[in-house]
């Protein structure tokens, strides 16, 4: 894992110095509200419904045991004991007080954590494959891009007031676990025929009001030169992006409204005038020092076949189910990829309490390295676990209800916050997933279903990628009353496609029939192999259109 | 964000988030908050709606003990105040998925 250097300490000691003396300026009345509601959004602080809220960074979604241990500890002191996991990879806390913040920040700062680049019109935190270093076919580890993009966009003087809130996404491997599509800069990680490491770069993707799937307008752009082409990016947006409107300020706008192609050429001529100026070539020596922190860890030659876990698998059929959809396979035998799902039956997806959080620590600790990852789904990864100590893993993890044998299958849902505690949501959006996993909770018709991602956003910001769910769900208000609209055949992977608009809304007390409805439809009409989204993509919307509203 | 009321709402009251900790606050007949809607001053019509809503500002600035004042639509009932709307609602009580949460975990009769 990455370490701070002094520099990196520096920043952040400092900034929490400079907010907790915010802090006291706007309690005493020194800054008013208007001064003082920018300067706590640079530091993660948002205000909800019940409380402020804090959204803790978790670049590119790894953690250490120890960080883990600290938020779970911050939760348990600060807040409530619990605290929710993002489809961007970080962790909120729902309850703080901002008396408190500059004294949490200050632990946190302890375990090299901070609240940077989670809000404002910024470069956000960089997201990535929560597999990184332990999938298959990857080309290289996605954390060592995306430090080197956290490094370089930090407190970037340039790109600090952008049009909008900007964020960046990293896959290293074919298959994108990060929806790098849905991203305002995607970055894909290729290695061409001699050999040498380049990246793809789509842009204009992203979710909210006016949803949109990236262009790609970089084929093989070289490694020294990734940070001169984002910077080429990024200053087309700023110059050309719109600050007029706020629902037309994403570069996604820009990027629809004159073309892919134009973009292109514009970051072609920004770009060419960069690498004349001689500037940002990152230089190799600065690449591998940075890869050094990801070098994979000290891992035992064992063999792949590992007798003992397929004895267990056969003595025991709850973890045989476990198995089935948390476990995936690893890049060096003997090992295995845990997935720790975050959504039991009938409970809010991503939450994680702060007992939770010390366990999932402890078993890292123990079995995987000390590293955790977030994935973008809102559950937990142990990305390196010898498959001889799976068995020890997942009653560790069954004795903390962490080990809901559902990942991938149709109550793996994400969702948002919504209106249970989010200022900007319409409608509530976990306890409509909280009725769908109870409604299909019986694990047997789980995997008949096969693979089906239900995903839920309480309003159109879309924090809940309704857009790229097979099934999407999006409340809506209507004079007072929560109502639910349903999307068909979105996809967040590699070929990433936003859902299409199946008919007029449904109520909150028919939404939840609705889906089953949908499911039903499928389950009477696919063939052979196909999940879900297969279907859909076959026979098109209208099959689900007449069963659902068949009776109106 | 959603309208939390509306032009023709007969009954509204004025709500809040506390400065230093935000939680969800009320103004009170006296020109205090309280965390209970049960507390709150109720006001009957446009006119009396606009000054207690003055009166609540006035604790934003130059009072600095609340941030976000706004009226909203409440009904009497029976068993007490009511928010009209589902987002009032929750912010009266707390999270509906967390009912050990919130208003609803610390306040007796909340949902009253």
């Amino acid at each position: 894992m990455y370490r701070y250097d002094e520099f990196d300490h520096r920043l952040v000691t400092e900034r929490v110095e400079q907010f907790r003396g915010q802090v006291a300026r706007r309690l005493s009345g020194e800054l008013s509200e208007d001064e003082f509601k920018p300067l706590r959004l640079m530091n993660g602080v948002y205000l909800q419904l019940h409380a402020y809220m804090l959204r803790i960074a978790v670049p590119y979604g790894t953690l250490s045991s120890r960080q883990l241990r600290k938020l779970a500890d911050i939760a348990r002191k600060y807040d409530k004991g619990y605290g929710h996991f993002t489809t961007r990879q970080n962790l909120q806390l729902n309850w703080p007080a901002l008396q408190d913040i500059p004294a949490l920040l200050e632990e946190l700062a302890s375990v090299e954590m901070h609240c940077i680049q989670t809000s404002g019109n910024c470069i956000r935190n960089v997201t990535s494959d929560h597999y990184a270093g332990a999938a298959a076919g990857e080309v290289e580890d996605p954390r060592i891009v995306s430090e080197i993009i956290r490094q370089w966009s930090t407190f970037h003087p340039e790109f600090s007031f952008l049009p909008r809130k900007f964020k960046i996404a990293v896959s290293g491997t074919e298959h994108d676990r990060a929806a790098i599509k849905v991203h305002d800069i995607g970055i894909q990680i290729l290695k061409n025929a001699a050999g040498e490491i380049g990246y793809e770069i789509w842009v204009g993707g992203g979710l909210g009001r006016t949803p949109m799937i990236g262009k790609k307008i970089g084929d093989f752009i070289r490694r020294e030169d990734l940070l001169a082409y984002l910077e080429a990016t990024l200053r087309v947006y700023n110059m050309q992006g719109r600050r007029d409107n706020l629902y037309k300020s994403r570069i996604k706008i820009l990027v629809h409204e004159i073309g892919a192609g134009e973009m292109k050429k514009l970051v072609e001529e920004e770009f060419a005038e960069v690498k004349a100026r001689g500037a940002l070539q990152l230089p190799d020596i600065e690449v591998e020092r940075i890869k050094a922190y990801f070098a994979a860890p000290a891992f035992e030659t064992l063999p792949d076949a590992t007798p003992e876990l397929d004895a267990a698998i056969a003595r025991d059929p709850k973890f045989a189910d476990w198995v089935k959809a948390s476990v995936t396979a690893h890049k060096q035998p003997g090992y295995a990829i845990v997935n720790i799902s975050l959504k039991p039956i009938g409970k809010p997806p991503g939450d994680a309490t702060s007992d939770q959080m010390d366990v999932v620590a402890d078993v890292a600790e123990k079995y995987a390295f000390s590293e955790i990852r977030v994935a973008h789904e809102q559950n937990l990864c142990l990305a390196n676990v010898r498959k001889k100590d799976l068995y020890e893993v997942w009653k560790a993890l069954d004795a903390a209800e962490l080990a809901t044998p559902n990942v991938g299958l149709i109550t793996d849902q994400i969702a948002c916050p919504g209106l249970d505690y989010c200022n900007l949501a319409n409608a509530r959006s976990i306890s409509i997933a909280e009725r769908i996993s109870e409604r299909f909770a019986d694990l047997k018709l789980q995997h008949d279903i096969g693979r089906l991602h239900i995903n839920t956003s309480g309003c159109i910001n879309a924090c809940g990628h309704h857009h790229v769910g097979h099934i999407g769900i999006l409340g809506v208000d209507k004079k007072g009353v929560e109502y639910y609209q349903v999307t068909l055949g979105g996809a967040a992977d590699e070929t990433a496609a936003v859902g299409d608009i199946v008919g007029p809304a449904f109520t909150e007390g028919e939404i939840v029939d609705a889906v089953d409805t949908i499911v039903k439809t499928y389950l009477g009409i696919r063939k052979e192999g196909e999940i879900f989204l297969d279907t859909y993509r076959r026979v098109g919307v209208e099959p689900f259109k007449e069963k659902l509203y068949a009776a109106h | 964000m959603a309208q939390h009321t509306r032009k023709g709402a007969q009954f509204q009251a004025v709500t809040a988030n506390r400065l230093t900790d935000g939680v969800v606050v009320y103004l009170t007949a006296d020109n205090t908050w309280s965390e209970s809607l049960q507390d709150a001053e109720v006001a009957e019509g446009k006119e009396a709606g606009d000054a207690l809503l003055a009166r609540g500002q006035h604790f934003f600035e130059p009072g600095n003990l609340v941030l976000d004042v706004y009226l909203f639509e409440v009904e009497k009932t029976d068993k007490g105040i009511r928010a009209s709307s589902v987002r009032e609602t929750i912010r009266q009580a707390g999270p509906t998925i967390r009912r050990d949460l919130g208003k609803q975990a610390e306040l007796e009769g909340v949902h009253e």
